[in-house]
């Protein structure tokens, strides 16, 4: 079975994002990118399926810039065979990516997709399941532990009051939650490899997909700041706090 | 124009995150409820609804969105709350609709604009809509839940002719606990990975019962099991917005901040007085928790 991966370029997990002052979004320029981390748990999951004897080949696909060719390098790896890039300059979201992931799905066939449950820059939440809909697929979306056995798929999904279970057909569409897996780090050997494996690219304007946005920007800005607070002494201070200024217990 | 609410049902009443959903609709015209399962007299109680439309169906997203897109062509609005159920929901319905849905919305300004958090909540991003119907999810914490009493609206059975992908419903595990709910509770009391072991999380447990406080956990803790997933706090877990929010042992990374920072009153108990979770906290107290949670626990009495 192939796996198909789709993964995202976004602001660094650690970086602090600042928003433009013309409040047109966050600052993008000359800040650290890296892999989403839901998408990183994403090719660890389909790599482990490889390991594992389900998976024969695993595509890794991005959707944007030119130099998101550097996080397709990186799940190639991290164990992906090979990558596939939907160039595009214009601004994207989740149903324009998901139409795009379809066109995708369509030339390669697979037998799964397994994705990041969001993205951490616009956290939509939201292509893997509108990607599914698209595809009339069913979804496992925010799975904590996958298992493939006689064409389906088990899902144990994180929801609110602990797990649920189901059950999906073959192909599917399935979302990784944080405790899936713990990605592995890519070696120097690897990364060397990685650099010899097959990336092509494709012109998003040439898989015949409106992908235009549907939601215009009106403006982002900073949320409200928090007043400064003060440090107490002790224990009884903090509770007199609560009690007499905050009066919240 | 109307919306249609997809409503969840919990223990046999209205989940508060959901009369949140109703409320944010009302701000579009007359609001019909969806109630898939068990609880639509429950549905049909609550304050401010029209009509309840009832599904007897199993929890699964490929069937829920299909019945909703059956019924879409009577609502200009598509709601739901914000929780994993929501998420899973309503962005496959956008799917079916050819629609961008808008997550996690946090004000409405009008029937196409919406205010969303971006960025784990370090921006806000006002967006206006150009689909012709909208399909949103909300966030329970920004909308008053309407009352769960004081309604009398209809109840009318659905069913969805409708061709799904083959999937199969197999159970859920629910983790026990006799606590407020997270996302609703008054008092949030949430350890880190200072607590160092999953034994120590129950010295929470004592402050949370004298304080009605429901229970949370930072990301860290939840990695580290010493807390289930259910009970984490942050971008990826949880958003709470309690009158009183105490983090104790957690740094305070933008991840958990994005859970809570819109809390009322923030407490922080860490060792390091350098922990970004001081630059957000009203009343900070610098020391070792092991010392502090016991004092407390004596001091509050009860």
């Amino acid at each position: 079975m192939k796996i198909l991966v789709p993964v995202k370029r976004v602001v660094d997990y650690n970086v602090k994002p600042r928003v433009k002052a013309d409040g047109s979004g966050v600052e993008t320029q000359g800040v650290k990118m890296s892999m989403n981390p839901f998408d990183e748990i994403a090719v660890e999951e389909a790599v482990r399926l490889k390991e594992k004897g389900v998976a024969s080949e695993i595509v890794v696909v991005s959707i944007g810039v030119t130099d998101a060719q550097a996080i397709l390098r990186t799940a190639m790896a991290m164990g992906a065979d090979r990558a596939v890039l939907v160039q595009t300059d214009a601004a994207l979201e989740p149903l324009g990516v998901a139409k795009l992931l379809q066109a995708v799905v369509d030339r390669e066939n697979p037998g799964l997709v397994v994705m990041g449950k969001q993205a951490i820059d616009d956290d939509m939440n939201a292509t893997g399941q509108i990607l599914a809909a698209r595809l009339n697929w069913p979804q496992g979306t925010f799975a904590n532990t996958v298992t493939v056995a006689d064409g389906r798929i088990e899902v144990k999904r994180e929801v609110d009051g602990g797990l649920e279970t189901v059950r999906l057909a073959l192909p599917a569409v399935v979302t990784t939650d944080l405790r899936l897996n713990e990605p592995r780090y890519a070696t120097m050997p690897n990364i060397m490899k990685a650099r010899k494996k097959p990336l092509e690219t494709i012109a998003a304007d040439t898989l015949g997909v409106d992908f235009a946005p549907r939601l215009e920007t009106i403006r982002v800005v900073e949320p409200p700041v928090r007043k400064a607070g003060v440090k107490v002494g002790d224990v009884a201070e903090l509770i007199e706090k609560l009690r007499d200024e905050a009066k919240v217990i | 124009m109307t919306s249609l609410v997809l409503v969840e049902i919990e223990n046999g009443a209205v989940k508060q995150a959901s009369r949140s959903a109703v409320t944010a609709a009302r701000a579009f015209g007359e609001v019909d409820v969806l109630v898939v399962g068990p609880g639509a007299d429950a549905a049909a109680r609550v304050e401010g609804v029209r009509k309840v439309l009832h599904a007897d169906l199993p929890p699964l997203a490929e069937t829920i969105a299909a019945l909703i897109a059956d019924r879409a062509p009577d609502y200009s609005h598509l709601l739901a709350a914000a929780t994993a159920f929501g998420k899973n929901v309503l962005p496959r319905l956008a799917g079916l609709l050819d629609v961008q849905p808008i997550t996690e919305v946090v004000d409405i300004l009008d029937a196409e604009t919406f205010v969303r958090p971006i960025y784990a909540g370090n921006a806000l991003s006002t967006v206006r809509s150009r689909d012709a119907k909208k399909v949103l999810t909300v966030r329970g914490a920004n909308f008053l839940p309407a009352a769960s009493e004081g309604g009398a609206a209809g109840i009318e059975e659905v069913s969805a002719a409708v061709e799904v992908p083959d999937v199969e419903f197999v159970g859920v595990e629910l983790t026990k606990s006799d606590r407020p709910e997270l996302e609703s509770a008054r008092v949030v009391i949430s350890g880190g990975r200072g607590l160092k072991d999953a034994a120590n999380f129950k010295l929470l447990e004592p402050i949370a019962d004298r304080l009605g406080a429901a229970i949370g956990a930072s990301r860290a803790a939840v990695d580290s099991g010493f807390a289930p997933n259910e009970m984490q706090v942050g971008q990826t877990g949880k958003i709470v917005a309690p009158d009183l929010y105490i983090a104790v042992g957690l740094s305070g990374a933008i991840q958990h901040l994005a859970g809570m920072k819109d809390s009322k009153t923030i407490v922080a108990i860490n060792s390091d007085p350098e922990a970004p979770i001081f630059g957000v906290a009203d009343y900070g107290l610098v020391g070792d928790l092991f010392e502090i949670l016991p004092q407390l626990r004596t001091q509050l009495g009860g």
